[in-house]
């Protein structure tokens, strides 16, 4: 076996509970010559699902020195169709070789007959539904023998069929499957202006016990056809101040947590993401002593 | 069974823009929204043209952005990837641009992207220690003959009608690229011996001998398909070796 593949001397697993950025190629020079203190980096599982080469040799530097959150995007956890057994046992493969912290998946389908659509589509919310997700997250959890973590989407349009809000569903899944959740909190507040809710009282109702990580994101705006604001999941640009607040809000409640600043379209230079990753955390140190001193005492 | 027909339906509006949104979806008006079903219609799009526009920078420069985009558009309509991992998306590609008749003009723009996914392919391949000049200096000369090879899995053979080797390299810089010197056939060695891909024009022979050795001739057998040319095989041999393209012994 050639040098690159023996493994150096790694960081340990866990997530520290601060903030952490997705891995770009173009950044990870300059990440290993200046070494940024980050908490963690999170990938794309589906970017490291080639045989070797640069990627792999890139990877394997990093995470000897940071944590790593494995990010899945292309399972299709959130389809009627069977798994892809397949993929499994990539991403199987894949947590074995890397060690991530953590592992996270996304309720949402993204194959179909055709093939795969790249895109993280949406489900209706009903019994049928619930049970399917549910056996889906049973299959990978046991494929890759560790609990994962299910994030909430952002939705463009809502089913005529859906029966369960989404917070019940989410809850209920975990319930069932012992799976953990991601709070994705832009997408909170995507689907609250999409779809005309409170994100305050969407958090409300989240089941926050099983919260294991945070995403962040900035979103793009468009309109609908009769002129509604429609927010899209971009991941093109800073964390907004309305999202900023939301992820306050959690913080206040949950205390500080594993939080992603996702930036995948649109990558700035590493400083810009590095700062960002640095407001994440100032915004949860102010969160968290508000917290402590009593602030929101009563809305817990 | 509900949740099958809804998925489907839904994947059928998004494969084809002419269908209006799926019937049971709702916007905030509580009927169907084209404007937010687009969304999604976009998303597959983008992000697949994407991958493509990275997946071949040569190709896309010698046509412009804008006819790469519409080239790129009809793909990805007609051919969605086959798994989740896009790295392997646009295998296709260089046929399909060769059976694409707005492009019918520029016919050296298929092999250039062949030459393109193949560096992609070179690029993920596994890793595996190339064979050095050192191990087969450790061969007794009487074996020589003998000896048979396996490719590094990094390796990758092309033959092209049109310089897209020449071609490619004259817009790996960022200068105004060189038309080539001599409008010929070409022959292209990809291969990664260390952590980067490497892309050489191969001497007249060396494709066919290279070819000899992928496909299990020894030695003696492919530098007989040299000699019968007058062409010393030497060269060759030591040439694939320096480039990290044999692995090892079979």
């Amino acid at each position: 076996m050639p040098s690159s593949q023996t493994q150096s001397p790694r960081i340990a697993a866990p997530l520290p509970p601060r903030a952490g950025v997705g891995l770009k190629p173009e950044h990870v020079d300059t990440i290993l010559a200046e070494r940024p203190d980050v908490g963690f980096f999170e990938i794309h599982a589906e970017n490291y699902m080639g045989e070797g080469g640069p990627p792999h040799r890139r990877l394997e530097a990093i995470r000897a020195l940071y944590p790593l959150s494995l990010h899945g995007v292309g399972l299709s956890i959130g389809s009627p169709r069977p798994l892809d057994k397949n993929h499994l046992t990539r991403l199987a493969a894949l947590a074995r070789r890397y060690e991530p912290g953590l592992f996270s998946e996304h309720l949402a389908w993204s194959s179909h007959d055709t093939g795969f659509l790249n895109d993280l589509l949406p489900l209706p919310y009903t019994e049928e539904t619930l049970r399917t997700v549910c056996d889906h997250i049973d299959e990978t959890q046991n494929a890759l023998g560790r609990r994962m973590l299910l994030e909430n989407p952002s939705t463009y349009v809502l089913f005529a069929e859906s029966q369960i809000p989404e917070t019940e569903f989410l809850a209920e899944i975990a319930k069932r499957t012992g799976c953990g959740l991601l709070l994705d909190v832009n997408n909170v507040e995507v689907c609250a202006t999409n779809h005309v809710f409170d994100p305050l009282a969407y958090l409300d109702a989240f089941p926050f016990q099983h919260v294991g990580e945070i995403h962040l994101a900035g979103y793009a705006e468009s309109e609908d056809e009769a002129g509604h604001a429609l927010l899209i999941d971009a991941h093109d640009s800073p964390v907004r101040a309305g999202v900023w607040t939301l992820y306050e809000n959690v913080i206040a409640k949950l205390g500080a947590l594993p939080t992603l600043i996702e930036w995948d379209n649109e990558v700035p230079d590493w400083a810009t993401l590095h700062a960002e990753a640095r407001r994440a955390d100032a915004h949860a140190s102010k969160s968290v002593a508000f917290s402590r001193a009593g602030g929101l005492r009563h809305a817990v | 069974m509900r949740f099958e027909a809804e998925i489907s339906a839904f994947a059928a509006a998004l494969n084809d823009p002419s269908r209006p949104p799926p019937a049971r979806t709702r916007g905030r008006e509580g009927r169907p929204d084209a404007k937010r079903f687009a969304v999604y219609r976009n998303n597959v799009a983008v992000g697949l043209i994407a991958s493509l526009e990275a997946r071949f920078p040569v190709a896309r420069r010698l046509v412009g952005e804008d006819f790469f985009r519409a080239m790129a558009r009809a793909f990805v309509a007609e051919r969605k990837p086959s798994s989740a991992i896009l790295i392997h998306y646009g295998a296709e590609f260089p046929g399909f641009i060769a059976d694409f008749s707005p492009a019918r003009e520029l016919p050296y723009l298929a092999d250039v992207a062949r030459l393109e996914n193949a560096w992609v392919e070179s690029y993920h391949s596994a890793e595996a220690d190339p064979l050095t000049l050192g191990d087969l200096a450790a061969i007794e000369p009487q074996m020589l003959g003998e000896l048979a090879f396996t490719l590094h899995p990094a390796a990758r053979l092309l033959r092209f009608e049109h310089p897209a080797a020449s071609i490619w390299a004259a817009h790996q810089g960022c200068g105004e690229p060189e038309p080539p010197a001599h409008w010929a056939p070409e022959a292209a060695l990809i291969a990664r011996p260390e952590a980067d891909v490497e892309v050489r024009a191969l001497p007249p022979g060396g494709y066919e001998f290279a070819c000899a050795l992928r496909d299990g001739a020894n030695l003696g057998e492919a530098a007989a398909l040299l000699a019968a040319r007058e062409i010393d095989p030497g060269p060759h041999l030591v040439g694939l070796i320096e480039a990290g393209a044999l692995a090892k012994f079979r």
